[in-house]
């Protein structure tokens, strides 16, 4: 069991993490969402990445980690969410309005 | 009467290999159930007549009000057509059943839309959300400000009419990564809770937006605790389950359930497993109206019964 502290601390990491201030990510890559897919579904990097997730369908979708972690808008088609992961560890995500639809990040 | 799956373009003899129990339905074609039995065409002559002492209600669903992608640029346009259809059923429906997706992406003023459109009907409606609907900013708190208020939860409830007892359901919120739609504890609880006082013989119709059952997980069509919801359903002897979110019809019999699902006033999906994804259906534009379409049920007294019209807006 995760105390409430240190959800509320990692939240906070991650919020930091995801606003990606210019110039310190130091590689980008992309995840594009299309039929119901985030491709690719398992995408390895290293920290301090920033990965974009782009939704090619005519369907909004929305990317959240899969305790809530972190959680992006709906993403109408052509819309982006950007994220910098900067912990070593692996990060399972899905889509809050289709949860068939799964992903995983791998910082390592 | 004869044309079957055609506007799907698919085979039949394939499909029934892929989904044994199911009954594809094609455009403008009409069929019957008795309490979970199919019914001579004789009976639905009289349930067209609306010459009944029972009464009638509507189901539309998935009007994505805002949808404007290449499978369909003027989904406010079918609505239109949709209500159109619903106002010339004969004899006036009791009232009409929405079941989700009203809106594309919850906006204020796709709601607007949609009720102003859905409005022009001149019927009470009864919504349950899709997962459309809860795309703003609070994650469903527009929908249930505009349509909760006699709701519990996330937005269910039941009502009564004329011997019947409706329960419309969420299976929409608190989806977890890697299932299909969900019911969540506290939505069973209440509905054990909320049959407990119906008797073995009250027709019962529940409307959600999901299928309650797993009709095509690989593309999450189905609800994870669909099945503790229907066997608290067991003991009653007539069961119909009417949903949306696949966006054309299929019925299945089980028991002394049967379910429906309905076709989409804005656009098609593919049948499962038909295409890439289960996204929006480009059809040919004449192709359209056909694969679009509004539902009218009959219930009569006494028969348990449920006579199931489905009307495509392409047909006459």
């Amino acid at each position: 069991m995760i105390s409430r502290r240190l959800l509320i601390m990692s939240a906070l990491t991650l919020a930091i993490a995801g606003s990606a201030r210019a110039g310190e990510a130091t590689t980008a890559t992309v995840v594009k969402i299309e039929n119901f897919t985030f491709n690719p579904a398992e995408l390895t990097i290293k920290p301090g990445t920033t990965v974009t997730f782009e939704n090619a369908d005519d369907i909004p979708h929305s990317v959240v980690e899969k305790m809530a972690k972190f959680k992006s808008k709906p993403l109408d088609t052509g819309d982006k969410f950007t994220m910098t992961f900067t912990d070593i560890g692996e990060i399972d995500y899905f889509c809050g309005f289709h949860p068939h639809m799964v992903g995983k990040i791998i910082v390592k | 009467m004869s044309q079957r799956d055609d506007d799907h373009g698919g085979d039949g003899v394939s499909r029934r290999h892929a989904l044994e129990c199911m009954i594809w339905a094609g455009t403008g074609v009409l069929w019957t159930v008795a309490g979970g039995v199919p019914v001579s065409r004789a009976f639905l002559g009289t349930a067209q007549a609306a010459e009944t002492t029972g009464f009638s209600f509507v189901q539309i669903s998935d009007s994505h009000v805002g949808f404007n992608k290449p499978a369909n640029p003027h989904a406010d346009t079918t609505l239109m057509e949709a209500i159109g259809k619903v106002k010339a059923i004969p004899g006036k429906p009791a009232f009409m059943i929405h079941t989700g997706d009203i809106t594309h992406l919850s906006k204020p003023a796709e709601f607007d839309a949609a009720n102003q459109l859905i409005g022009g009907a001149g019927l009470d409606v009864h919504y349950v959300p899709g997962e459309h609907d809860l795309v703003d900013e609070g994650a469903g708190k527009a929908y249930l400000e505009r349509y909760g208020k006699n709701a519990k939860g996330a937005g269910w409830y039941s009502f009564d009419q004329s011997g019947v007892h409706f329960v419309g359901l969420v299976n929409v919120v608190g989806l977890k990564a890697g299932g299909m739609g969900s019911l969540g504890a506290e939505q069973l609880a209440w509905l054990a809770d909320d049959l407990k006082a119906q008797s073995d013989s009250t027709p019962i119709i529940v409307f959600a937006h999901i299928p309650l059952y797993a009709l095509y997980p690989q593309w999450g069509w189905g609800t994870d605790d669909g099945d503790q919801a229907l066997s608290l359903l067991k003991r009653f002897g007539s069961v119909t389950v009417l949903n949306g979110h696949i966006h054309q019809l299929m019925q299945k019999v089980e028991g002394n359930v049967t379910f429906h699902t309905a076709r989409s006033t804005a656009f098609p999906q593919p049948e499962p497993g038909k295409a890439a994804s289960p996204g929006p259906l480009l059809v040919p534009a004449e192709k359209l109206r056909g694969l679009l379409g509004v539902r009218n049920v009959l219930y009569t007294p006494g028969q348990a019964s449920l006579a199931v019209t489905d009307t495509a807006l392409a047909d006459a």
